[in-house]
């Protein structure tokens, strides 16, 4: 062989080689956690660790459910707060707001879309925790899932809205200008044409704004209060729940992962597979419930 | 038809008022945040500030030096793990396996596309988990600069793969022919004409990649230890800026120092923005003159 | 074909590609004579590129491409050479100008330079003859650090004819190389083929009956059969081609009935 011959196949090994490091640093990271949590999902048994009520690692008691319903109501309350707002955001800045605004606005959203967590977390236990404080209500501290879910949604608030603006934003113009031909305003234009057309893109969207809440870990740990137990409503109306404190699946890994051995170190693995079936269940529905939605758009 | 048009048209525009008031308040809401962190933080800034190292305790005294040469060291150190791993796989993944016949090569292609797509999504926190038991305690580098940047690079390889595989995909098959076609191997194309094309993607591959160390919290939360001194070796422990962030507010209750260190970091957020940004326009800007 | 053609450069034996199990070309059995211009016709979808490409076997990059048959380059069968050393003798112009996002001069010394040239003052030289040679010296010579991403489609196209030359190979293949340019551009890059085969043998691929009369040496006809595979209908001097074709479907073609 030539040397250039040599050079060229040497080169295809090493990127051969980085390829390979890549795929198995990923699949050294599935297997690895998933061994590691092993041990708990064995001697714990996986319904007791899914629907068991207490966490105390103390005396061998490792139930998940408090973690989860705070992940849950967490997530539920940023969505309910954040999600039609951003979704109103991407579409006004992506059909509605005059030129000078978007060219202002959407480098901003892409800014704040890239704010670190804990810059969120630091203005929610400074200005939104003592807020939240100033309710009247029983056992409210002002740390908990309303303070949580603020902060969340308005830490998706950027991704959702700039992600659907850009895929509202490519669709075709020739969709909008067959629109309005045929007699359509502009906002019957948008919600027949342009929205089912944009579906799949503000579906990534929000997709990728439930991934968010709910991986986040610092900014809650900062205004949740981390308490382990069951949110609840202390005897008042439903809506109380979220002045109760709680904790999340990726709180619990956080707080606890340094000084966590054995069992209990196996647990908090346990929780990451937790966390991350979640992530995939949720990401799987919002696809099914969307796709079933809207039929015979554009694919 | 006119007073149906009439109707309609009025009913278009109440919804476009809605429409505006989301998109205000939505900015009023996010203005609202970082503005209030700029407010209060901007006025702590002082020439000790950036001078002086955290003294530690629960005092919350002192500036932020150390942190900010231990976030420049993180920065430093995963990148270079991460990015030029990344960009081999990236080239990899498009210039082998992209246009095999091979059957192992396209499984190996859709496996790691796969792979690649599922880690992205996976919260961060599971990174620190994975550094934590795997580098800071299994291969016993505890909690250091190294650990802290072998879990930073899992964590922004799948951006960088990402990206660097955009980057070579959006060069145009023309070039790879033509250079072909005069005889060079496949590895100096790739080397003389594909890389340099695709330096732009590749660059805002890089830039995330620092945009995200730079904002990430909860993985070095659980792998960097939070040591306030100056990192002396690749085992030092310490704290970057966000991490320093967190500490400040969670322990000292120092929520000035908090806010002016939130301050800096996102001032450095806009400067990577305005840097991913440059680039891209040259991207849009069409062919790099060289 | 004629006995008083001259020696054949390129030539291929019963040659069949395919695309994975769809055959594009049948059974192709072809000798391209050297210093002159082959013009390769036909309807669009025959073949005609997937031909062309298998000279300097392009069409290795496609996945999944099988050949059966032979291609011989000076009576050595091209399939046995290293591909790398056989691109270097038979260069292509493709179809749509592809110039790299470099410079003029970048553009035209990045074959020699692979090829191990480093010296500036050779390199220059080599540059300077190529542009001449493809006759866009003249409109470039004040700044060949330009990005070549700035010329105009026809100077494009000759740039990379230049690029092309550079390498001096034996064989040029262009694949329609002036179906993106103007009449002018046109005309200017079929003089320019007149000039080149003195030195080169040259093959072209074009739907521009008036381009194979003007151009043109020996004329090749292709057609799909059946089954869409390409076949070669008929090889000889394009003046008996266009004039006395000996097939029907020739006739037909060239005359504009059909294709
Ligand atoms: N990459 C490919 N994969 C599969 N089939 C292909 C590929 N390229 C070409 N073909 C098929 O091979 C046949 C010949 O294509 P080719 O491009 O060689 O035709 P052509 O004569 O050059 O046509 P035109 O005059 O339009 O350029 C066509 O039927 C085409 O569909
Ligand atoms: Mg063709």
């Amino acid at each position: 062989m030539t040397r250039k011959g040599i050079i060229d196949e040497a080169m295809r090994v090493v990127l051969l080689c980085a390829g390979l490091a890549s795929l198995s640093i990923v699949v050294l990271i599935g297997l690895f956690i998933l061994r590691e949590s092993l041990p708990a999902f064995h001697e714990i048994g996986v319904w007791n660790l899914l629907s068991g009520k207490e966490w105390r690692p103390g005396q061998g008691q490792f139930g998940l459910l408090p973690m989860i319903a705070g992940s849950g109501l967490v997530t539920l309350g940023a969505i309910c707060l954040g999600l039609p707002l951003a979704l109103c955001c991407g579409i006004f800045l992506a059909e509605i707001a005059p030129t000078w605004i978007r060219v202002v606005v959407r480098p901003s959203i892409e800014l704040l879309a890239g704010i670190p967590s804990v810059v969120y977390g630091l203005f929610g236990l400074v200005v939104l925790v003592p807020a939240v404080r100033q309710i009247d209500y029983p056992g409210n501290a002002g740390f908990g899932l309303l303070s949580a879910s603020i902060v969340l949604a308005v830490m998706i608030l950027p991704t959702i809205a700039s992600v659907s603006e850009v895929a509202i934003r490519s669709v075709p113009d020739e969709y909008r200008q067959g629109a309005l031909a045929l007699g359509s305003t502009r906002w019957e234009m948008i919600r027949r044409v342009v929205l089912p057309a944009a579906r799949s893109g503000i579906l990534s969207a929000v997709v990728l704004g439930l991934g968010r809440a709910l991986g986040e870990t610092i900014a809650m740990i900062m205004v949740i209060g981390n308490s382990v137990m069951m949110p609840t409503t202390m005897g008042g109306p439903l809506p109380g729940i979220f002045l109760s404190r709680a904790r999340t699946l990726t709180g619990n890994i956080a707080v606890e992962m340094s000084y966590a051995t054995g069992l209990h170190s196996s647990a908090l693995f346990a929780t990451g597979v937790v966390l991350f079936v979640l992530i995939m269940i949720v990401n799987s529905a919002a696809r099914a419930l969307m796709s079933r939605n809207v039929r015979g758009g554009r694919p | 038809m006119t007073a149906g048009g009439a109707r309609r048209t009025a009913w278009q525009n109440c919804v476009f008022a809605l429409f505006w008031l989301s998109g205000i308040t939505a900015m009023a809401v996010m203005l609202a945040v970082v503005g209030y962190v700029m407010v209060k933080g901007i006025p702590e800034f002082s020439i000790d500030f950036f001078t002086t190292s955290p003294r530690g305790g629960l005092s919350g005294e002192g500036g932020i030096a150390s942190t900010i040469v231990t976030t420049a060291y993180l920065v430093v150190m995963t990148m270079a793990i991460a990015a030029p791993l990344g960009t081999a796989a990236g080239i990899y993944l498009v210039e082998y396996a992209g246009n095999s016949r091979n059957r192992v090569a396209t499984a190996f292609l859709k496996l790691s596309r796969f792979g690649i797509e599922t880690l992205a999504g996976v919260p961060s926190i599971i990174f620190g988990l994975f550094g934590y038991a795997l580098f800071v305690t299994a291969m016993h580098f505890g909690f250091s600069l190294l650990s802290a940047a072998l879990a930073g690079a899992c964590l922004v390889l799948p951006v960088v793969v990402r990206t660097a595989e955009e980057a070579f995909k959006s060069v145009p098959d023309a070039y790879r022919e033509a250079s072909l076609s005069l005889g060079a191997t496949r590895w100096e194309t790739i080397w003389k004409v594909v890389l340099p094309s695709a330096t732009p993607g590749l660059t805002t591959g890089i830039i995330l990649g620092v945009g995200r160390i730079l904002s990430e919290t909860a993985v070095f939360y659980v792998t960097l230890g939070g040591s306030c001194r100056t990192p002396t070796s690749i085992f030092s422990s310490g704290r970057t800026m966000a991490l320093h962030v967190y500490y400040l507010a969670m322990e000292t209750r120092a929520f000035d120092k908090a806010m002016a260190t939130g301050a800096v970091l996102v001032i450095l957020i806009i400067f990577v923005n305005l840097a991913i940004n440059a680039v891209s326009k040259r991207l849009s800007a069409g062919g790099n003159r060289s | 074909m004629g006995t008083d053609a001259p020696e054949a450069r390129l030539r291929t034996v019963d040659y069949s590609l395919f695309y994975g199990s769809f055959r594009a070309l049948r059974d192709i059995t072809i000798d391209i004579p050297e210093n002159s211009i082959t013009a390769i016709i036909g309807p669009s979808g025959c073949g005609k590129s997937t031909f062309l490409r298998s000279f300097n076997r392009m069409n290795e990059l496609i996945p999944g491409v099988t050949v059966t048959g032979k291609v011989l380059l000076d009576g050595e069968d091209i399939f046995h050479q290293n591909v790398v050393a056989l691109r270097r003798r038979v260069g292509m112009v493709f179809q749509r100008p592809n110039p790299f996002p470099k410079s003029i001069f970048d553009n035209v010394s990045y074959g020699p330079r692979i090829h191990g040239i480093r010296d500036r003052g050779t390199l220059a030289a080599i540059v300077e003859r190529s542009l001449r040679d493809a006759a866009i010296w003249e409109e470039v010579k004040d700044d060949l650090q330009k990005s070549a991403l700035a010329l105009s489609g026809g100077q494009q196209q000759r740039l990379c004819i230049a690029r092309a030359l550079a390498v001096e190979p034996e064989v040029i293949l262009m694949d329609e190389p002036a179906s993106a340019l103007d009449p002018v551009a046109t005309m200017r890059i079929e003089e320019l083929m007149q000039s080149l085969k003195q030195k080169y043998t040259i093959v072209i691929v074009t739907h521009n009956m008036q381009q194979a009369a003007r151009v043109s040496d020996y004329t090749a006809f292709m057609m799909t059969d059946e089954e869409r595979a390409g076949n070669l209908v008929e090889f000889g001097a394009t003046k008996k081609i266009f004039t006395t074709p000996a097939d029907r479907r020739t006739e037909d073609y060239i005359s504009g009935r059909f294709g």
